[in-house]
Parts: structure tokens; sequence; C-alpha cells
């Protein structure tokens, strides 16, 4: 239930960070996804089912304020979430490098899907400009960025969250 | 006891996967009703907002203040410079000046022939401060600090000093989210103020470091439009007032279907640093149903008189 609680208001203050603060510490108006950094680590950290969750609520906020159809960013962050709880007990998450790489993997995913499903089908067929103007930049700076906050994450899962030692969200472990 | 045990130890086990189509279910019916038939998800963002929103407002303080703190702090050498600086732009704008006011004449003339002036200052506005912006990167929407209490409906046209802005898209009691025109998804139905002609402008992602916007179905036989042609809403949008400027052609081209002209509109407001905006709190459709009905009040009050 604590866990819960910490995870709701770490999820509200995440989407309030993103949609200002880090609005304004834009580099030539790209943003670092604040929101995307928070599943991967809470998935690497708690498993899928909490990377899933945690997906799945920061993604509704997105939607129910900015979002054009409601349910699109839900459902790709949930996927990123609970995808990267499969790093969940195969790598320690102490190690940097691990969310790092973790989340440059779902951002591209991420903004590959927004622009698949968002801009693809309407007929904006330019990849490759999209592609170098906002999502490798984006990769990057998100990168950088996870590189911060990952280390606060990593504190308030803990310090203030109950601890995940079970087993069984693990797949690869015999039982 | 242990066997039941064991069964919800299962049972949870296989729960993270089926959780996953449960929600990918609930995610895509969401999206297909949405899609489908227009479900709103009002309610859901309305309570959110009213978690969300006083801290966006405060944060959004917090910052304005911080701003006005590190002003204060200005290096001795800068302000010498800037006033240099200011200097010459008073002597460029006093020659510029000169100029605008011959042209004032002129001014006032066009103005009093396409009464844009007036359908400007006509129109009641509520001015507003932008609090949050899309937390991505692929579309241009941003939130502000009045809502339906401020009497800002959905459809409301957002401009700022200089010209179009965008459109309120979901309102909430004290926020209201605004698609800007440089949106991906943005549409506006325009015309030249010179000729009347109209055509579409459409927000263009790849354009946006540019400050402009992609324009299409200009129909110009007689190459009538030119570059630096004034653009405003056109008066047969059904979203948009009439007359709001957008922007001056910057570059124009034939299509391949030898009819219609494409190009592209230099935008005068600069979104990356637009701060305050204004919401015009009239929608183009009320004065289409005022004046439909009044129509039909005309229409019926003839049909007595006949009786």
């Amino acid at each position: 239930m604590k866990s819960k609680i910490v995870l709701f208001f770490t999820i509200i203050v995440c989407f309030l960070l993103q949609s200002t603060l880090l609005q304004k510490i834009a580099i030539g108006s790209i943003t670092p996804n604040l929101l995307l950094i928070l599943c991967v680590s809470m998935g690497l950290m708690r498993g899928r089912k909490s990377g899933l969750w945690t997906g799945f609520f920061s993604g509704l906020l997105v939607d129910l304020f900015y979002g054009s159809v409601f349910g699109f960013y839900a459902l790709i962050y949930m996927y990123a979430g609970f995808f990267s709880g499969y790093a969940f007990r195969i790598y320690y998450d102490d190690d940097i490098k691990v969310p790092m790489a973790l989340t440059a993997i779902m951002d591209l995913i991420y903004n590959l899907a927004v622009y698949g499903l968002q801009f693809f089908l309407r007929g904006r067929l330019g990849i490759f400009k999209y592609l170098y103007r906002i999502i490798i930049p984006e990769i990057f700076y998100t990168v950088f960025l996870a590189l911060i906050v990952y280390k606060i994450f990593y504190y308030i899962n803990h310090h203030f969250m109950n601890a995940t030692r079970k087993e069984r969200e693990s797949i690869w472990v015999l039982k | 006891m242990k066997n039941l045990k064991k069964k919800f130890q299962f049972r949870i086990h296989l729960k993270s996967k089926h959780l996953l189509v449960i929600m990918t279910f609930f995610c895509g019916s969401a999206v297909v009703s949405t899609l489908a038939s227009g479900v709103t998800s009002e309610p859901l963002a309305e309570a959110a907002g009213m978690i969300v929103v006083p801290f966006e407002k405060s944060i959004d303080g917090i910052g304005s203040w911080i701003g006005e703190i590190s002003q204060t702090f200005q290096d001795k050498q800068e302000l010498i410079n800037k006033n240099q600086e200011l200097q010459d732009a008073v002597d460029t704008l006093t020659e510029q000046n000169n100029i605008l006011i011959q042209n004032q004449s002129e001014l006032s003339r066009l103005q009093e022939l396409y009464k844009l002036d007036e359908e400007y200052s006509s129109y009641p506005k509520v001015a507003a401060r932008i609090i949050s912006k899309d937390p991505g990167n692929w579309y241009d929407t941003f939130m502000i600090n009045r809502g339906s209490n401020d009497g800002i409906r959905v459809d409301n046209n957002v401009i700022s000093g200089k010209g179009l802005v965008g459109i309120v898209t979901e309102v909430g009691s004290n926020w209201a989210t605004v698609r800007a025109i440089i949106d991906d998804s943005s549409y506006v139905s325009v015309m030249t103020v010179g000729t009347d002609d109209n055509c579409v402008v459409t927000g263009d992602l790849e354009l946006i470091d540019e400050g402009k916007l992609r324009f299409s179905q200009l129909y110009d036989k007689d190459d009538k439009v030119t570059v630096g042609e004034r653009i405003v809403t056109s008066n047969i949008s059904d979203k948009y007032v009439e007359g709001l400027f957008v922007g001056y052609v910057s570059e124009l081209e034939l299509d391949t279907n030898n009819l219609t002209k494409t190009g592209t509109i230099v935008t005068p407001v600069d979104f990356k640093h637009l701060k305050d905006v204004f919401v015009i709190t009239v929608n183009k459709q009320d004065a289409v149903d005022s004046g439909s009905t009044s129509q039909e009040d005309a229409a019926e009050t003839g049909q007595e008189g006949t009786e």
C-alpha cells in the first residue's frame, strides 16, 4: 500500500515536471522524456507488473490533458514499462548502464510508435527527417537525464517502497 | 491451506501477462471509442485537473519569480551594451516611425476596407497565461490557466498580440488545453486579404524550426497572390472566426495539377517563447446558430404574417 502511494505521487510529480520545468530546459525545442525514464526504472527495479501500472497511469495523465486519442499514450507507456520489466532480476538494478541502455531502446520504440501510428498513417512519410530532428536528439537527451534521475528513482525505490525480492516476476528463474 | 496458497501464488504468477492483455484491451477499446463514437474523457480530465493544475500554476509562478530574480542580477557591462543596442534601435525605429506615419493614412483606409480592426477589438477576449506544455516532442499543445469558469469553451480561438495562436480543444473548470496552429494535426481554413482566395493552412512538424506553416489548395489563376501577401482566417471556416491574422506568404509554387498552389506562410507569433495569450470567447458556430435562429424567427413571423 505504501509503495502504491509513493508510486502515485512519483508519477504525479514526474508528470508535473515533464510538462513545466523540462519544457523550460528544452534544447532546440526537444525535451527529454522523464515519464519514460520512470516507467523503465520501475520496470527494471520492481518487475513487469509495476512497470505496467506505472506506464499505464503516466500515459493516462498525458492522454487526459494533451492526447488527441484517449488511451494511446497509456498503451505505449504501458508496453514500455512492461517490457523493461523483463530485465528485472536478470540485471542488478544498481548498475547505471542497464537503465541507460533500456531507456535508449524504449525511447526509440516509443518514438517510432508515435511516428508510425500518428504521423506515418497521416501520410507524413519523411521518417529520416523526423529521425534526425526529433527521435535521435530526444534519445540522447533522455539517456542523459536518465543518468541523473535514475539515482533518485533508485533511492525512492529502496527507501520509500517495499522491497520486491520475490522471484515470481522473472520468467527465467526455474520453479 | 498450503495447497490453496500454492494456487494463489500460481495465479499471481500468471497475472502480469494477463494483466497486460486486459489493459491492452482496455486501452484499445478506449482508443476505438474515442475515435468512433466521440466518447470524451472530460469527467476524468476534470478530476485529474483538480489535482494537477494548481501545482502547475504554482510551478509556473515560481518559475517566473526565479526569472525575475535572475534578471535583477544582470551584469553592468551587459546593461551598458544593451543600452547601446537600444539606442541604435531607437534611431532605426524613429526612422521607421516616420515611414509608418506616412503609411498610416493608407493603413486606415485599408482597415476600413477590411474592417479587420473593428472585428478584432469587437470580439470579447479573456487574457490567459500558458502554464504547461505537451510533454512529448511531436505535438504542440499547451495548457492555459483559464477555464470554463472564465467563459472559455471548446473551439474558442486563441490569439496573441500578433496573430492567431490556436484553438481550445479541452476545457476544465480552471484550465483549458490549446492546440497551436503549428501543431502537425492542425488545419485552418484561411483566405488572402488582397484577393479573398481561400486556402488551407496546415501545421507541419518539419517546418516548425523555421517558424513556418504550410498552405495548400490555393486557387489563383491570375497569379495575383504574391510573396508577402497577408493571410487571415476565412469567412467560410466553421471553427475560426473571420479575419484573424495568420501570417505572410513566404514561398509559393504551382502544383503539378496546374490549378492550385501550395507554399509556406511565416507566422509572426513566436511559439517557442509564447507566454500570454488571449482567448476569444465567441465561437464561429455561435454566430452561425444565432444567425439561423433569427432567420427562422423571421421566416416564422413571415409565415404568420401571410396567414
